[in-house]
């Protein structure tokens, strides 16, 4: 029995105090790379194409999206603009809409970005490009994924 | 007497917290890239608008897509998809005459001179000048999007493959490096070369409307 009795060394145990660093870290990185969804997709989720000449589309404030494809249940292509199925003549209030929200100076700049399904006819796409130009919207991007075209034919 | 401060508030359960956080973020972020192809609209014409020139025929490229997805080029030529980009290429490097007349970098215009950079075949029933080569993408309401998407990326692909060829032999490096260079460190030099590549070898993709 003493006072000074030896005190057990067994190996220290590891500091987590930083911890809540490195978690911290990851969060901010995550927080600041996510993307909310703004929109609820209405329509099956659209299968983009494929296409390997692709260009990455910049400045995400400025472009505006335009679904097309297949609804459950119901034949034809469909379209959503914002979070409802809308008709060809409603494109160009939706664009207009959108401008609304810009300045002056970045109107010209504006893209709209079609993702369309990949069996969706080519008919569909052009009553939309066609009420783009009767609007001058005239920057699309038509959106697809990378990869090998020969994926597009089945 | 010692005295008594305030006890200290616990900290560990702040990377609790910090972890519910992480995880929700991780849940909702979406590492997704838009990519895309990229395309100008032409404006619309107002009604009363003169006719457009008249083209000659072998300036331009007619490819044409049916409703059941079989591509036709020149109407005359049945062809799958992994050959239109050759086959367009050798259409725009053909360089079988004189072009449009074109600006040297001051501005200055130049005569209408032959294509000294193309290596086609000089074919005069083919396209005269890169710059006066048109490629006519037609396509019919009941064509696939796919389809569609896929004959508009060879097409924008054979003018990439010429680009980067011509920037090759220029500047030696291809065109698509230097466009990367010049969104990384913009300078003037950069935008020059790409403008001069550009204007060498002009996209001219147009999308006719397609028949009912």
């Amino acid at each position: 029995m003493s006072k000074f009795r030896k005190k057990k060394k067994g190996t220290p145990a590891i500091s987590t105090a930083s911890l809540p660093d490195i978690v911290f870290m990851l969060l901010f990185f995550f927080m600041v790379t996510t993307v909310m969804r703004e929109t609820e997709l209405k329509i099956k989720k659209p299968q983009l194409p494929f296409a390997t000449e692709v260009k990455k589309l910049e400045r995400k404030s400025l472009v505006s999206y335009i679904y097309v494809g297949k609804v459950e249940g119901q034949g034809g292509d469909k379209i959503q603009l914002n979070d409802r199925i809308a008709d060809v003549k409603d494109v160009k209030y939706f664009i207009f809409a959108e401008r609304e929200t810009h300045s002056e100076d970045e109107i010209p700049l504006l893209t709209t970005s079609i993702k369309a399904d990949i069996k969706s006819n080519v008919g569909t796409i052009t009553d939309i490009k066609e009420e783009l130009r009767n609007i001058n919207a005239l920057k699309i991007n038509y959106s697809t994924l990378k990869g090998d075209v020969m994926k597009n034919i089945k | 007497m010692a005295r008594r401060g305030l006890p200290e508030i616990n900290a560990g359960s702040m990377a609790d917290i910090a972890f519910l956080l992480l995880i929700f973020f991780l849940v909702t972020t979406t590492m997704d890239v838009d990519t895309g192809i990229s395309r100008k609209l032409p404006e619309k014409q107002p009604e009363d608008r003169p006719d457009p020139p008249k083209l000659k025929e072998k300036n331009v490229f007619i490819v044409t897509v049916n409703r059941n997805n079989d591509i036709l080029v020149e109407g005359e030529t049945f062809m799958t998809i992994d050959k239109i980009r050759e086959e367009a290429k050798k259409f725009i490097d053909n360089g079988g005459g004189i072009g449009n007349p074109m600006k040297d970098a001051q501005g200055n215009s130049l005569e209408a001179a032959e294509c000294d950079w193309c290596e086609g075949e000089k074919n005069p029933a083919s396209s005269d000048h890169p710059n006066k080569a048109i490629i006519s993408l037609e396509s019919d309401r009941g064509t696939s999007y796919g389809t569609y998407i896929a004959v508009q990326n060879e097409l924008v692909g054979a003018y990439t493959d010429l680009r980067n060829r011509l920037s090759k032999k220029l500047y030696g490096v291809t065109y698509t490096q230097l466009l990367k260079d010049a969104k990384n460190s913009p300078s003037q030099s950069l935008k020059d070369k790409i403008k001069n590549i550009k204007t060498k070898y002009p996209q001219i993709i147009s999308e006719a409307e397609p028949k009912k």
